[in-house]
Formats: C-alpha cells, sequence, structure tokens
C-alpha cells in the first residue's frame, strides 16, 4: 500500500509556445510614429510648408510680381511649371510666396486669438462679476457666423496682411474664451487650487502656477484648429476681393484672379487650391494627432 | 417644458441685442461722413452741420442706436448707398436662391452623415470606419470653393451633367430647379457633413456600450432596429447642437458658393456691397445672417427637451 511516487509517474508538462507575442522591439521615434501616425504626417507636411515659405525666393525660378503680357496665360511647361496667369506672371513661383501670406495670417491669428482669448477666459473664470458681462459679449460675438464678422471687419478698414489679421482674430478668439473659462471653472474645485487659496496664495500667482499650465494642452489643441480654420477664412476673404490687397500673392487673391479663365484655364485656380488644401489638412491632421495624445480619453473615439 | 422654452427665448434677448449693437457699431465708426457726401463738394461746414441735424447724426450714440433699432424691428433696414433702394426689399428680392441652396443643402448633408456616422461607430475599427473619418477629416480641410470648382470642373465642364452656373426658380420646375442647385449644394454641405458625421460617430460610439443597448440586443431586437431606433435618440443630443453651431460654417459658406456658381442670392449681395463699400447692405445682411444663427440655435436648444425629456435648465 505504498503511495510512494515515482519518477515515472510524471511526465514534464510541454513547453507551451508563447500565447503572447513579444513585445516588438521599437526605438523611441518608432514608437512615436507607430503611436501617434497623424502627429507625425501632419508634422511632416507642415514643416515642409513653412521650409517652402522661408526658401521660396531661391525656389521660385521667376519674379512672382513681375508682370509680361506677351506670355500670358500659358499652359503649365517646363518653363512655366504651373503655367503664368493673365497678367503674364509666374504661377509656380506666386504659389510659393502665397505659402508665406497664408502661414503668416494663420499662425498670428492662432496666436493673437489665443492670448486674447486666454486672458479674457481667466479674468472671466475667475471674477465672478466679470464673468456675466465677459461672456454676455462673447456669446453674441460668436452668434455672428465667423465669416461674416471677418467680412463686416475688413468693409471697415484698408485691404492689408495686418488688417485680416486683425479681423479674423477678432472673429475666432471668443471661442478659445470660452474654452479656458470652462478649464478655469473646472480647475477652480480642484483641491490642489482650493489649498492654494486657503494658504493665501495671491491670485495672480494661482493662474500663473496652476491654472495656466493645466489649460495648455487644451489651448495648443485648440490653436491649432484656429490656424487651419485662419488660413481657409483668410483665402476666402481674398478671393470675395476683402482680404489681402490684390498686390499679395496670396492664394486666395491667385484664385481670384483666375476666376474669370477658369473654365478655360483652369490651372491657375487649381494650383494655389491644391496648396491650401494639403496645408490645411496636414495643420488639422497635426491637431486631430495633438488632441488624441493630450487627451487619451477622447483618443479612441473622435 | 414651457418654464424651459420661455427661460431659452428670454436668454437670447441680449444676444441680439449685442449683435445688434455690433452691427450698428459698423456705420458708426465707418470712414467717410454722410452729411459731408451728402452736402457735396460746394457745402460750408455751416451746411454740413445743418445736414447733420436733420439726419439725426449729432445726436447721442445711444439715442441714435435705439432709434435705429427701433426702425429696424419695424423692418426699415435703411437704404443703399448704391442703389437708393430700400435694404429690406433688396434682401427679399435675393432670399429664395439663398435659401433654396441652404434647405438643399440641409437635407443632403444630413441624409448622408447621419447614416455615415451610425455605420461607422457600428463597424467601429474596420476599413469602412477609417474611409468614413478620411472622408471627414478632407470634407473640413478643403474649403468650399475649391471644391465647388472641382465639382464644377469635372461635373459641369468635362461631363456636362450639370449646367456650370447660374439659378432656376423652383417655379419653373423641380427638375431645372435640382439640376441648377445639386453642385453648389454638395460644394457646400461637405464641410457640414464632415462635423455632423464625426460627432454622430462619437456620440453613437458611446450609446453602443450602454446597458440598455445589450438589453435591446438580448431580447431580441434587430441590428437596424437598435442603431436608428434605441442608439440614434438617444445620441441626439450633441448631433443636433454641432448641427446648430455648424450653420455658421453653411451662413460663410454660401456667401463663396454663390459666387463659385454665380447664384444671385444674399452671398452675392454680400460681395457685391463689400466690393462697393455699401455700408447699409453689409449691415442689413450682417444683421438678417446673424439673427437666422440665433434663432436656429435656439430651436436647437428647444429640441434638446423633445429628444430627451430630462433636461430642465
Amino acid at each position: 500500500m505504498s503511495t510512494t511516487v515515482q519518477a515515472g509517474d510524471f511526465t514534464a508538462a510541454p513547453t507551451l509556445p508563447d500565447v503572447l507575442p513579444t513585445p516588438k522591439e521599437r526605438g523611441k521615434i518608432g514608437g512615436f510614429i507607430y503611436r501617434h501616425p497623424t502627429i507625425v504626417v501632419g508634422g511632416t507636411l507642415v514643416t515642409l510648408m513653412i521650409l517652402i515659405a522661408i526658401f521660396a525666393p531661391f525656389l521660385g525660378t521667376k519674379d512672382p510680381t513681375s508682370l509680361a503680357p506677351a506670355r500670358r496665360t500659358r499652359e503649365p511647361s517646363a518653363l512655366y511649371w504651373f503655367g503664368t496667369d493673365m497678367l503674364g506672371r509666374d504661377v509656380y513661383s506666386r504659389v510659393l510666396y502665397g505659402a508665406r501670406v497664408s502661414l503668416l495670417v494663420g499662425f498670428s491669428v492662432a496666436t493673437c486669438a489665443g492670448i486674447i482669448g486666454t486672458t479674457l477666459g481667466l479674468i472671466a473664470g475667475f471674477t465672478r462679476a466679470f464673468d456675466a458681462v465677459v461672456m454676455r459679449v462673447m456669446d453674441g460675438l460668436m452668434s455672428i457666423p465667423p465669416i461674416l464678422l471677418a467680412i463686416a471687419l475688413m468693409a471697415l478698414t484698408r485691404a492689408s496682411v495686418k488688417n485680416v489679421i486683425i479681423a479674423i482674430s477678432v472673429a475666432e478668439f471668443p471661442r478659445v474664451c470660452r474654452l479656458v473659462r470652462g478649464v478655469v471653472l473646472s480647475l477652480r474645485e480642484q483641491p490642489y487650487v482650493e489649498a492654494a487659496i486657503a494658504s493665501g496664495t495671491r491670485v495672480p500667482v494661482i493662474i500663473w502656477k496652476h491654472i495656466l499650465p493645466n489649460t495648455l494642452a487644451p489651448l495648443m489643441v485648440q490653436a491649432t484648429f484656429i490656424c487651419a480654420s485662419a488660413m481657409i477664412t483668410e483665402a476666402t476673404l481674398s478671393f470675395i476681393g476683402a482680404g489681402t490687397p490684390p498686390i499679395v500673392p496670396s492664394w486666395g487673391n491667385i484664385m481670384a484672379e483666375g476666376r474669370a479663365l477658369w473654365q478655360v484655364k483652369p490651372y491657375i485656380v487649381f494650383f494655389p487650391a491644391i496648396f491650401l488644401s494639403i496645408t490645411v489638412l496636414s495643420v488639422n491632421l497635426l491637431g486631430d494627432g495633438l488632441r488624441d495624445a493630450l487627451d487619451p480619453r477622447l483618443a479612441k473615439r473622435l | 417644458m414651457l418654464a424651459y422654452a420661455i427661460r431659452r427665448i428670454v436668454a437670447t434677448i441680449p444676444v441680439v441685442l449685442i449683435v445688434a449693437l455690433f452691427v450698428f457699431s459698423l456705420l458708426y465708426i465707418a470712414p467717410g461722413d454722410p452729411a459731408a457726401i451728402i452736402a457735396g463738394d460746394q457745402a460750408t461746414p455751416a451746411d454740413v452741420e445743418r445736414i447733420r441735424a436733420s439726419l439725426g447724426l449729432d445726436r447721442p450714440f445711444l439715442v441714435r442706436f435705439f432709434d435705429w433699432l427701433w426702425s429696424v424691428v419695424r423692418g426699415d433696414l435703411g437704404t443703399s448707398i448704391f442703389t437708393n433702394l430700400p435694404v429690406s426689399h433688396m434682401i427679399q428680392q435675393r432670399i429664395e436662391p439663398t435659401l433654396s441652396l441652404m434647405v438643399l443643402t440641409l437635407t443632403l448633408s444630413l441624409s448622408c452623415a447621419i447614416p455615415m456616422g451610425v455605420i461607422a461607430a457600428w463597424k467601429h475599427g474596420t476599413w469602412i470606419d477609417r474611409a468614413v473619418m478620411m472622408t471627414a477629416v478632407f470634407g473640413f480641410s478643403t474649403p468650399v470653393f475649391v471644391i465647388g470648382y472641382l465639382l464644377a470642373y469635372v461635373f459641369a465642364l468635362r461631363l456636362d451633367w450639370f449646367p456650370v452656373q447660374g439659378f432656376t426658380s423652383i417655379s419653373q420646375g423641380l427638375f431645372p430647379f435640382l439640376r441648377n442647385l445639386i453642385l453648389p449644394a454638395v460644394a457646400l454641405g461637405l464641410v457640414y457633413m464632415a462635423l455632423i458625421a464625426r460627432i454622430t460617430r462619437a456620440t453613437m460610439l458611446d450609446v453602443l456600450s450602454q446597458d440598455y443597448v445589450r438589453t435591446a440586443k438580448a431580447k431580441g431586437v434587430g441590428q437596424r432596429g437598435i442603431l436608428f431606433i434605441h442608439s440614434l435618440k438617444n445620441a441626439a443630443v450633441p448631433i443636433v447642437t454641432i448641427v446648430g453651431i455648424g450653420f455658421a460654417a453653411l451662413i460663410g459658406g454660401a456667401v463663396v458658393t454663390e459666387s463659385v456658381f454665380a447664384i444671385p442670392g444674399l452671398g452675392r449681395l454680400t460681395v457685391d456691397a463689400i466690393l462697393r463699400r455699401d455700408y447699409p447692405v453689409i449691415q442689413g445682411v450682417v444683421l438678417l445672417f446673424s439673427c437666422v444663427y440665433v434663432l436656429v440655435n435656439l430651436g436647437v436648444d428647444l429640441l434638446y427637451t423633445v429628444f430627451d425629456p430630462r433636461i430642465r435648465y
């Protein structure tokens, strides 16, 4: 009745193949590309456009403003890559210079609207007395469709790149203000802010040290989308004749000039259109990617 | 419900007043002295002063504002500097094409965007989902006039399926009306469609993971029933919100679309007014469009209670 166990009674468990695949080894850069493909694609294209804008004088083949009635409305060729417009100007060079205007307006509006909106949003979120007044005014401004607001402002002033930036910033900043105010209102209830208030920290210090850093992430995402929408608005304004002065080679202006001839010479309209769409698309992709990276809760949804 | 509706309607009054104040200031700070223009080159300063007093231009800002507001309420938007016609009359003449374009665009984009978003959420993670999302990103990255020219080039110039430009009133038959308006409506609607499809997908993803959806599935409700009856109604609040907010893009886009397709509507009136610096017309159009936008969003707020009776602000 011995119950001794002998060595032979046992069979070694077969070695099972690893069910879980070993995590793929990725370098830091490889992992980033894998996790955030939209940031990489958008960022690369935006960088490319910035480079085109900076090096426009070297990439361009002709002076974008030189008139030559003798060689007007040429089809795209080896000499004139994108053809020439009604006044004989080289469309390729003009489109390259157009990147400057578009990016300048996009970035400036994002910065201006960001700064004004953040300042007002912080004030509104922190002072009850201001809140009602500021937010009613913002509601009023936001109920005028942005393009119409910009059009109305441009109708008052001279056409210039600076005025276009101001007009679009005025149309865009209420959205930033509302966003920042919302963030501030929810942050105010956080224990660490209450602790700071209780320990007697002055309000400007609280705003600077505790509130502002926490608004940066949503602010950056919003700024990217404002940049994209400002570029579209600029092109739209120029296209209907209420934007940058006609002498400035902006994409909207090139298209506006090509309008009269577009049924016979569609390329004058289409080349700037392609550049504009690619730039806006890449900025939007960058914004989408940033939002996913900075707000993981939203990442899988939108 | 009634209390909520009344509160919402009262809350829009200050918003409308601020819009009106802004629109009025526009003319107030517009360059050029109307009295000096009417008086002409030969007038003495005393003449200009007399004309200014007779026009009421010497009174305080707020008095003039409420005077102006009162005449707007009675339907008098002033007189165009360029055509000397009443602005309200000019707007009336141009309203039909714009209204037709907007209604058609709204119908087209809603009937495409919502099924697109629902299917993308249902097939979450598949190539259908990704295709819908990519289309959406392309949709709101391409300016309205770019899409407009592209569509006009391919479908009107090359294929000759539609007229390149122009507008036919619906009173001349439904078919020519639609044939003229379908390209502008698609061009204008793409941005709107992209916005709505995105939000529909996002909200539906949320709703589809709820317990009552699982219960519906368990008791044997069909896929279509779950998606379009049980889920869509619960996803409706964010969707109608975006429909309301996105209406701004529709208004801005209409101004441009009408220029591309030579539609004689309010958008063209706006563009012409800008080029001529016809401030009373710009004022009238901005005021009208903004009020429409405010009313649309008021309607959206009231719709909330239909979709979600729990809402009581």
